[in-house]
C-alpha cells in the first residue's frame, strides 16, 4: 500500500507532474528575461556588432577585381606571372572587353585606385586608358595587344598584369600582410622595402606608450583616490569635483591647453627661464614628442583611473588599518600588507579602462605627438579619411582589436578578471 | 468627423513639411572664414533669388570618406560639396561625383567666352568646378630673421642664416617638391625625379638636414598660431591664413611668396542624387560659379578667383577696405616664381610616398 504512492510522480496543483511544471516555469522565466534584454541586444547587434563586423570584413574582401574584370581574371589563370613575358592576345582581348564595359559603368577608375594601393601608377594608367579605350569595339577592333600597349606603355609591362593576377581573388590576405609591413607579390609573400616599414613600429610604440601612460596614471591616481576615500565626505565631494571638472571639459580644449603649457615659448618653459633654472636658448623640448603625448594623455585619462580606485577604496573599512597598527605594524607594513591588497581590484579596473582607451587614442597624439608620439590609430585615421584604403584600415583595426583581446586574456591569467571591481 | 479632419490636417501638414524640406539644400564646406566668404558671396544672394534654404555643413575635411560611406549606404544627404582638386579627382575616380559638362552646365563669361575657356587649365577633373586658386607658401617672423629677410624658399633649408624652428605640413606633398628644388633639381624635372626611388630618397635626405628643427603641422591654423607665439620663425600654410595673421591680427609676419605651390578648391556634386536635387544643385553651381560671384568672394578672403574673367572685378576687402588684388597669390608681384601642384602625379604616388615619408618621420 505504501509502495504504490512512492512510484507516483509528485503532482503540482494544476495536475501536471511537478518536474514538468517546474521546467516550464523556469523556461517562462528565461524567456521573460530574454525579452527584457531583447531591445538592448537588438540595439547592440544593429549599432555595434554588425557595423564593426562589416567594417572588419573589408580587411579580407577583394571582389572588386573579379567583378570588374571577370573575363580577364579567367584568362589570366593560364598565364605564368613569373615567366617575365607578356600575356597573350586572349588576355588582352578579354581585358578590352571587360574594360569597355567598366568605362561605360564608370568604375574603371575605382579599380585603378584599388590596384594603386599595391603599385603606384595604376591609378593614372586606368584613368588615362579609360578615355581612349571607351571608343573601341571589343568585337571588331582587335587584335588588341599592340593597340593597348600603344595607348600606354604601362600595359606592355608584365608587372602590371602580374599585379592584376596576384590580386584577383575574391578574398585576400594582402591587407593583413600590408598591415604587418609585408606584401603580396607574384613571387609569394615578401617584406616591404625597408623605407616603407612603419606599421609594426607604430604598433609596438602604441602598446609601449599605452603601458607607460597606464603606469603613470596608477602612480598619480592612487594617492588622490586614497585621499578622496579617507577624507570626511564634505571635503571629499569638493575634491571629487576637481577630479571630475577636467572630465567634463572638451577633449580638444584640454589637449590644446597642454600645447600652451608645454610649448617652447609656453608657460612651463617661460617659468623655468624666469626662475633661471633653464637658459633662454636651451628651452626644454617637452612637446611634439613622446613626452608631450604621455603628459597630455595621462592627464586626460586620469579620471578613468581615479574613479574605480576611489570606489573600491571606499569599501575598505578603515578599522583594518587601525587593527593592523594596534597589532604592532608600522605605517608602511599596515599599508602594504593590509590596505594595498584590498585596493588591487580598483587598480585592475582602472588599468584596463585606461589601457584600452589609450591604445585606441588618436586626437591627442595627433595634436601634441609631433612625429615620435603618434599612435597606430593616427595611421588608421589616415587610411580611412585620406587614402581611402579601407581594407588596410580594417586590417589594422582588426589587429589592434586582437592585441587588446590578447592582453585582456593575459591579464585574466595573471591577475584574474574576477579581481576587477568597479566598486 | 472630427477625427477624419484631424487626420487630413496632419497629412496636409506632413506634405507641406515634405515640400519645405525639398527646398532645403545642404552645402558642405571647410568652415571658418572660408565658409563665411561663401555665405556672403554665394549663399545669401542665391537664397534671396530662389527661396532655397541653404544648410551649411563644415565637413569638407572628411568629405571623401563620408561621401563613400553615404554612397555605400545608398543615402546621400549632401547636395553640393566643396573639396580641393586632389580630392575631387579621387571622388571622380571612385565614381562618387557627378561629371559636369562646362559647355552646358556652367555660365559663360559676360563677354561670351565659354566656361571651358574661362576656367582654362584649372578644370583638372571632369567632376570638378573650381572656385578659387590658393597657394601654400611660407610666412616668416619679421622680427626674428635679422637684417636680411628671406626672399628665397631655400631659406627654409638654410639653418645657418636663419636658425630656429620652422613648421612644415606633416605630409610629403609640397615638402618633397621644395626639398628637390633646393637640392638643385630644375623646376621642370621635379616630378620626374620624384617618381623614382632615388629622387624620393634625395628629397628625404634634403629634409633630413632640417628634420630636428621642424615642427610638423596637420591643421591649417597651426602655422599662424606657431608664428604668432614665436614658436617658429617661418612656416608653410595657406596664403589666406597668413593674410589674416598679417592684415587682420597685425602680427609681425611677412609672406615669402617664392615657390608658392598653387592648388585649387572648388565644388563637386555627389553622384546618385535624385533628379530633382541634382537639378537644384546644378542650378546653384551655375549661379555660384559665374564671373561676378567668384569675384565677390575675393572681397571676404584673399584667394584668387578661378575664372580669368573675374580677376579684373576683384575689389576691396569688405571690412578692412584694403585693395585685395595685391594679396592674391595670382598677383604678378607674388607669382614671380610659382610651382604648380601635379594632381596626376600625387593621385598615383601619394600613398607610396606617404608611407616612406611617415617611415622617415618615425626614424
Amino acid at each position: 500500500m505504501t509502495d504504490s504512492s512512492a512510484h507516483q510522480p509528485m503532482i503540482a496543483a494544476d495536475g501536471l507532474p511537478l518536474k514538468k511544471s517546474l521546467a516550464r516555469s523556469l523556461r517562462r522565466e528565461k524567456t521573460r528575461a530574454l525579452l527584457l534584454i531583447a531591445p538592448l541586444l537588438v540595439f547592440v547587434l544593429l549599432t555595434f556588432i554588425f557595423p564593426i563586423g562589416s567594417m572588419l570584413f573589408r580587411s579580407v574582401e577583394n571582389e572588386i577585381v573579379s567583378n570588374i574584370l571577370p573575363r580577364t581574371v579567367v584568362e589570366l589563370e593560364n598565364w605564368d606571372a613569373t615567366s617575365g613575358e607578356l600575356p597573350d592576345e586572349a588576355v588582352f582581348a578579354a581585358f578590352v572587353a571587360d574594360f569597355v564595359v567598366a568605362v561605360e559603368e564608370k568604375n574603371h577608375t575605382r579599380l585603378g585606385s584599388r590596384l594603386n594601393y599595391e603599385s603606384s601608377g595604376m591609378s593614372s594608367l586606368f584613368r588615362k586608358s579609360g578615355r581612349k579605350v571607351a571608343k573601341w569595339n571589343p568585337e571588331t577592333d582587335g587584335p588588341f595587344k599592340e593597340k593597348l600597349i600603344k595607348t600606354d606603355k604601362g600595359w606592355g609591362d608584365p608587372e602590371t598584369w602580374a599585379i592584376i593576377k596576384t590580386h584577383s581573388g575574391k578574398y585576400t590576405n594582402g591587407y593583413f600582410l600590408n598591415a604587418v609591413d609585408m606584401q603580396r607579390t607574384q613571387n609569394g609573400i615578401e617584406a616591404q622595402p625597408e623605407s616603407k616599414q612603419i606599421l609594426i613600429k607604430l604598433f609596438l610604440r602604441t602598446v609601449k606608450m599605452s603601458l607607460i601612460i597606464t603606469a603613470s596614471c596608477i602612480l598619480l591616481g592612487y594617492p588622490v583616490a586614497w585621499i578622496l576615500a579617507n577624507l570626511p565626505s564634505r571635503s571629499a565631494n569638493l575634491l571629487m569635483i576637481l577630479v571630475l571638472l577636467p572630465f567634463w571639459t572638451s577633449l580638444l580644449v584640454r589637449t590644446s591647453a597642454w600645447k600652451v603649457m608645454l610649448q617652447n615659448q609656453g608657460v612651463i618653459n617661460d617659468t623655468l627661464v624666469w626662475l633661471g633654472l633653464v637658459s633662454n636658448d636651451a628651452r626644454l623640448e617637452i612637446i611634439n614628442n613622446q613626452f608631450g603625448t604621455i603628459v597630455a594623455m595621462t592627464h586626460i585619462l586620469l579620471p578613468f583611473m581615479i574613479l574605480p580606485m576611489y570606489s573600491v577604496m571606499q569599501t575598505i573599512p578603515p578599522t583594518y588599518l587601525r587593527a593592523a597598527k594596534s597589532l604592532g605594524a608600522t605605517n608602511w607594513i599596515a599599508f602594504w600588507r593590509v590596505y594595498f591588497p584590498q585596493s588591487i581590484p580598483g587598480i585592475g579596473a582602472g588599468s584596463i579602462l585606461v589601457f584600452i582607451l589609450a591604445i585606441g587614442y588618436y586626437i591627442t597624439p595627433e595634436i601634441v605627438g609631433g612625429t615620435e608620439g603618434v599612435f597606430i590609430s593616427n595611421r588608421i585615421a589616415y587610411h580611412i579619411s585620406s587614402s581611402l584604403n579601407w581594407g588596410l584600415a580594417a586590417a589594422l583595426g582588426a589587429i589592434l582589436l586582437v592585441v587588446v583581446l590578447v592582453l585582456y586574456w593575459a591579464y585574466d591569467k595573471i591577475v584574474g578578471i574576477d579581481n576587477v571591481k568597479l566598486g | 468627423m472630427k477625427f477624419t479632419k484631424t487626420l487630413l490636417a496632419t497629412t496636409a501638414l506632413t506634405v507641406a513639411a515634405g515640400a519645405a524640406l525639398a527646398q532645403d539644400m545642404t552645402i558642405v564646406s571647410w568652415g571658418g572664414a572660408y565658409s563665411k566668404s561663401q555665405l556672403k558671396a554665394y549663399h545669401e544672394p542665391y537664397s534671396a533669388k530662389t527661396g532655397v534654404n541653404i544648410i551649411n555643413d563644415d565637413s569638407s575635411a572628411e568629405a571623401v570618406a563620408k561621401l563613400r560611406a553615404m554612397n555605400e549606404a545608398g543615402n546621400i544627404t549632401w547636395d553640393v560639396v566643396d573639396v580641393v582638386a586632389s580630392d575631387a579627382i579621387r571622388l571622380c575616380d571612385e565614381g562618387l561625383a557627378l561629371e559636369i559638362d562646362p559647355a552646358t552646365q556652367l555660365a559663360p563669361a559676360p563677354d561670351g567666352t565659354s566656361a571651358a575657356d574661362d576656367f582654362g587649365d584649372l578644370l583638372v577633373s571632369s567632376c570638378f568646378i573650381p572656385q578659387i586658386v590658393y597657394s601654400t607658401t611660407f610666412g616668416y617672423r619679421t622680427d626674428l630673421v635679422g637684417d636680411t629677410p628671406p626672399s628665397d624658399v631655400c631659406a627654409v633649408f638654410d639653418l645657418e642664416t636663419y636658425p630656429g624652428k620652422r613648421s612644415l605640413e606633416k605630409r610629403p606633398i609640397n615638402n618633397m617638391e621644395w626639398a628637390l628644388l633646393c637640392d638643385g633639381v630644375a623646376k621642370s624635372d621635379v616630378y620626374d625625379v620624384l617618381a623614382t626611388d632615388e629622387g624620393q630618397n634625395q628629397a628625404l635626405a634634403k629634409l633630413d638636414t632640417i628634420k630636428d628643427s621642424v615642427v610638423w603641422w596637420s591643421a591649417g591654423a597651426d602655422t599662424p598660431q606657431l608664428l604668432a607665439d614665436g614658436e617658429v620663425i617661418m612656416g608653410s600654410t595657406y596664403n589666406g591664413r597668413l593674410f589674416s595673421v598679417i592684415e587682420e591680427q597685425k602680427q609681425p609676419v611677412a609672406m615669402l611668396w617664392d615657390a608658392q605651390v598653387f592648388d585649387l578648391d572648388g565644388w563637386i556634386i555627389p553622384a546618385g542624387l535624385s533628379e530633382e536635387r541634382k537639378q537644384r544643385a546644378l542650378d546653384y553651381i551655375y549661379f555660384a560659379t559665374d564671373t561676378q560671384r567668384l569675384a565677390d568672394q575675393a572681397k571676404y578672403i584673399s584667394y584668387g578667383p578661378a575664372r580669368a574673367s573675374s580677376a579684373p572685378l576683384v575689389g576691396k576687402h569688405a571690412d578692412l577696405g584694403i585693395e585685395m588684388a595685391p594679396h592674391m597669390p595670382t598677383d604678378p608681384n607674388n607669382a614671380k616664381n610659382t610651382f604648380l601642384y601635379n594632381y596626376e602625379f600625387w593621385a598615383d604616388y601619394r600613398d607610396d610616398i606617404d608611407a616612406k615619408f611617415q617611415a622617415w618621420l618615425a626614424q
